[in-house]
């Protein structure tokens, strides 16, 4: 413990070695702790405090103790748009994963023309998710849409008009979107792994394949539980996209819970249950984080393990 | 664990993004939002007022503001204008958090209620008064839906707008039909139209109002104006009545028949995809409000000039009991004012409605457009291009036995919001008429 140096002295240090110092640095993060409490933990106190209460949203807020939750349980809107959540969060992980890490290897070995596909591929982040919905909205309509102007018939389908096809447009239009930054990761991480261990698998006389599934894939075991974290958790809260897109529709098929929440406390004007839902959508996202955690073990074991 | 060599660029990194968060914050908060509570300053200071964006009305009501600053140069007033869904939620959370603009303008009826029991706006039933001569001015029947209570608290502007039955005549001939008179020939023209490729209706279903316009007239056609009003004054199981059963299950006839047009409930009536169907001939007719005129005329290019546009009221259903002279719609527009606007804002605002909003200009400017005033002694006015529309659209709206209020304006925010889902999922086909009703029974006086 050596707290002896004023704190002005060390943070000239350019590499501190922190052992032991991370208590009296804490103060750093200071300004992002009082961040995070105000624009985060204040609100989320202030909606559990909502949750119990009867509002409009114009006049007077009355308590009415577990009114807003009864009700919100007992709708058989809350069970659905749960399920249609976790459908999104599944398929756009099931559609992602693979993608992202394949384009990510692919990235991550340094050629010049891959270097210029990078720059393509990452596009569609720099774009923001109501421009790429009212863009697909627009491309995707059934009778001025992209189908039409090009006389391709096939195109000319009843995307966000029908049930089934509305979800998996969302699916792609997500995966579209995110994709990029996943194969970001991936790159990263994949030129983390170090090429002694690549070319000793070589030596043994592995191809290919075998390299990717025996090395890559478990060099990168944590990335994939970190982008698998950002995909699940970030899914819980699309809203912008489906809103743009299908506004829950047709009827209820796409209603997400962040959808759900808002139609309950900006159209209904039922601002206990809308509250309800969103400690629900929190509940559910530390569940999901945690878990996910859990299956990355507990993070002291050697990546280079058996190296 | 070595993650605490914090280095000065990491701690300046960070300042910089709390800053940036910060930078950020106020951002969104000095939106249209803040606009609405300030008074301006200097002079006699301002009043805001937010209304719809779009044409054609968004052009007439600069141009009304306009002449009121050019008027009132130290009183002046500052405009926003929002897209048709955005607005709504919008003044909501404006109001909510006391940052309303100076005026409100809204669509009367059950969300002019929820402000009045939020004590969120001005009662005007004294000022109206006081000023005889401006409410003479206004026709008696907008007042309706302006009144909660027995008290006026806001004022008819802009235009009766009765919602009708739009065809394109071109289409019609094409195929060698006939507008049609009853709900049968309705039926009937569906499989005409269908098999040379054309949508028989046009609707924007993603927007749930436009699909509500139909139940509202088929309802009306067959069981008269009873069942809603019954709804609208809280009667338990007002909706089973045997008449609403029959009539949704006509409609779901209609959707399995093919009667609009492809993927209609992904389409959005903000971006007027529907009537765009309509001027383009890719459908042959459309239920919609009479504004729809003016929005047909500005971007169907020589569709309406030329004679393309065809009208009528809605057809009566065979057997039933409605009055086919029954109109639904918007009887008029509403503006009302912030009961927490500053006096002199309140005072700006009177000034503006006893002035500026009941003259000749404003009467014209709402004729040239296609719309019908609610100011009184208009039909002068219907001439040139649109003479016959516009005296069409008077007749329809001062012959009706009953101008009923679009049902998602009448009812309160809530049972609005579950009707609107509802008429989704039933069109949708997700479910069925009885569930639809039994639905429904269970938010009435909600």
């Amino acid at each position: 413990m050596t707290t002896l140096a004023p704190p002005a002295v060390r943070v000239k240090e350019p590499t501190a070695a922190g052992r032991g110092r991370s208590g009296s640095v804490a103060w750093m993060a200071l300004p992002a702790l009082l961040m995070f409490i105000a624009f985060g933990v204040v609100p989320l106190l202030g909606v559990l405090g909502l949750s119990f209460t009867t509002w409009d949203g114009l006049g007077t807020i009355h308590v009415t103790g577990l009114t807003s939750w009864k009700a919100e349980l007992k709708d058989p809107e809350l069970p659905h748009s749960l399920w249609v959540t976790f459908k999104i969060m599944i398929l756009s992980w099931l559609v992602q994963t693979p993608i992202s890490i394949l384009i990510g290897v692919f990235l991550a070995s340094f050629k010049r023309y891959r270097g210029l596909l990078a720059v393509l591929y990452f596009i569609p982040l720099l774009l923001s998710s109501v421009a790429i919905s009212i863009t697909y909205k627009a491309l995707l309509d059934p009778n001025f849409g992209l189908g039409t102007g090009l006389g391709i018939g096939f195109l000319n389908q009843d995307w966000l008009g029908s049930s089934t096809l509305a979800i998996w447009v969302l699916v792609f239009v997500v995966s579209w979107q995110y994709i990029p930054f996943h194969s970001l990761i991936y790159q990263g991480a994949v030129r983390q792994i170090p090429t002694s261990m690549l070319e000793a698998a070589q030596i043994d006389g592995a191809g290919r394949m075998r390299q990717f599934f025996s090395i890559t894939l478990p060099q990168i075991k944590y990335t994939i539980i970190t982008s698998s974290t950002l995909m699940v958790v970030g899914s819980l809260t699309f809203f912008d996209l489906i809103y743009v897109l299908t506004a829950g529709g047709p009827g209820d098929s796409t209603r997400a819970l962040a959808l759900e929440m808002y139609r309950k406390g900006f159209m209904a004007n039922l601002m206990g249950p809308a509250s309800a839902i969103a400690v629900i959508l929190v509940l559910v996202g530390l569940l999901l984080a945690q878990l996910l955690r859990r299956l990355g073990g507990r993070g002291d074991e050697s990546q280079l393990e058996g190296a | 664990m070595t993650n605490s060599n914090f280095s000065r660029r990491n701690f300046l990194g960070l300042a910089a993004g709390a800053a940036g968060a910060a930078a950020l914050a106020a951002c969104g908060s000095s939106g249209p939002s803040n606009k609405g509570g300030s008074t301006g300053g200097g002079g006699g200071g301002s009043a805001s007022y937010w209304s719809l964006s779009g044409p054609p009305g968004q052009a007439i009501r600069q141009a009304t503001i306009d002449r009121f600053n050019a008027a009132n140069p130290s009183t002046k007033i500052a405009p926003n204008f929002f897209a048709n869904d955005d607005y709504k939620q919008k003044i909501k959370t404006a109001i909510g958090a006391d940052q309303a603009p100076t005026m409100i303008w809204g669509w009367g009826g059950g969300g002019l209620k929820s402000y009045v029991d939020g004590g969120q706006v001005v009662d005007l039933t004294d000022w109206f008064g006081q000023n005889a001569a401006v409410k003479e001015k206004i026709l008696p029947s907008s007042f309706g839906a302006a009144t909660v209570g027995g008290k006026i608290y806001a004022m008819p502007i802009e235009t009766v707008q009765p919602i009708v039955l739009f065809y394109n005549k071109k289409v019609f001939d094409q195929v060698g039909a006939q507008p049609p008179q009853s709900w049968g020939d309705m039926m009937a023209l569906v499989p005409k139209f269908k098999a040379k490729n054309i949508a028989p209706f046009s609707l924007a279903g993603q927007s749930r109002w436009t699909n509500m316009m139909w139940l509202e007239f088929l309802l009306d056609r067959t069981a008269g104006s009873e069942v809603f009003n019954n709804v609208f004054a809280g009667k338990a199981g007002s909706w089973s009545d045997p008449a609403v059963l029959d009539m949704l299950t006509k409609i779901q006839e209609l959707v399995k028949a093919g009667g609009f047009e492809k993927g209609f409930s992904s389409v959005v009536a903000d971006q007027n995809a529907d009537q765009a169907l309509l001027y383009t001939g890719k459908a042959a007719m459309m239920v919609h409000g009479s504004w729809s005129y003016g929005i047909q005329k500005e971007q169907g290019g020589k569709f309406v000039s030329s004679g393309g546009l065809g009208w009528m009221n809605f057809p009566p259903v065979e057997g039933g009991k409605g009055d086919p002279t029954n109109t639904v719609g918007n009887p008029g527009q509403y503006l009302s004012i912030s009961s927490k606007a500053s006096a002199a804002q309140q005072d700006i605002a009177k000034k503006f409605f006893s002035t500026t909003l009941v003259d000749d200009q404003e009467k014209a400017g709402w004729v040239k457009s296609g719309g019908v005033p609610v100011l009184t002694n208009s039909d002068s006015l219907f001439t040139g291009d649109d003479a016959q529309f516009l005296k069409d659209m008077s007749a329809i709206a001062s012959k009706a036995k009953v101008f009923a209020q679009s049902w998602d304006q009448a009812l309160s925010p809530t049972a609005a919001d579950t009707l609107l889902d509802n008429i989704a999922k039933l069109f949708q086909l997700q479910i069925s008429p009885q569930q639809w009703v039994d639905n429904m029974n269970g938010v009435i006086g909600k």
